[in-house]
């Protein structure tokens, strides 16, 4: 059906574009990695989304927070967050890697909306001109 | 009654205050707000009681089509533990 679509613009079938949406993932990795074990980790799955093509967008290291409860009698994790593009076939892979993966507590992929996209442009965009003003200025923004 | 009365209205001790309703409005609609991050904690607490239970629509005024964004967002949040799904004293 979508070479039906794309059979009028692109001549060569092999050039046909993929459905690109744009993701965010948010996993939690154990507390006891080293800082060297945890940037492996996160090396490990960014890889894995450049091998498919994906780009990514945004990424946030929120480092070690405290769990509202329990994970595995632990109370605290290093969060990292992941926006990226990417086709929609290479995120079941990635979820099931993610399970494999002894050092990932938890973690959570969603699909972002225009709404979605607009709200992250425009947190990174204020937040990085609070950056370049001189005093960093505590910015309410009102939601 | 038995006794007649000089003026016809009637006097309480304590007088009924008569105030127009607080109107009962959606943040979101009236704000433009579109989208609810789910990562944000500390805005979420609005909608979550002391239990940290949601909050039924009819006390925080949100409309349907926000509440549910909003209770997938505490759902999204619970799963990350940046909520808990049971607390008390929370706020």
């Amino acid at each position: 059906m979508r070479s039906q679509f794309l059979g009028i613009h692109n001549q060569s079938i092999n050039n046909f574009k993929e459905m690109m949406n744009q993701y965010e993932t948010v996993f939690i990795l154990t507390p006891v990695l080293s800082e060297e074990q945890m940037k492996e980790a996160v090396k490990k799955y960014e890889d894995y989304l450049k091998k498919h093509d994906a780009k990514i967008v945004h990424r946030e290291h929120w480092g070690m927070r405290k769990f509202a409860y329990p994970i595995q009698k632990k109370s605290s994790g290093f969060y990292q967050l992941l926006e990226y593009k990417a086709d929609g076939k290479i995120i079941a892979d990635m979820e099931v890697q993610f399970k494999r993966d002894e050092r990932i507590l938890r973690f959570l992929t969603v699909k972002l909306d225009k709404h979605a996209i607009a709200y992250n442009e425009k947190k990174r965009r204020l937040k990085k001109e609070a950056k370049t003003e001189a005093p960093k200025e505590t910015e309410t923004e009102s939601k | 009654m038995a006794q007649g009365r000089g003026n016809t209205d009637i006097k309480y001790l304590t007088p009924i205050a008569v105030d127009t309703k607080k109107k009962k409005y959606c943040r979101f609609k009236k704000s433009g707000i579109k989208y609810i991050d789910y990562k944000d904690a500390n805005f979420l607490l609005k909608f979550v009681n002391e239990q940290g239970k949601l909050l039924p629509r009819r006390i925080t005024g949100t409309s349907t089509k926000y509440q549910k964004k909003v209770s997938q967002a505490v759902k999204r949040a619970r799963h990350l533990a940046l909520m808990p799904y049971v607390a008390d004293l929370l706020k």
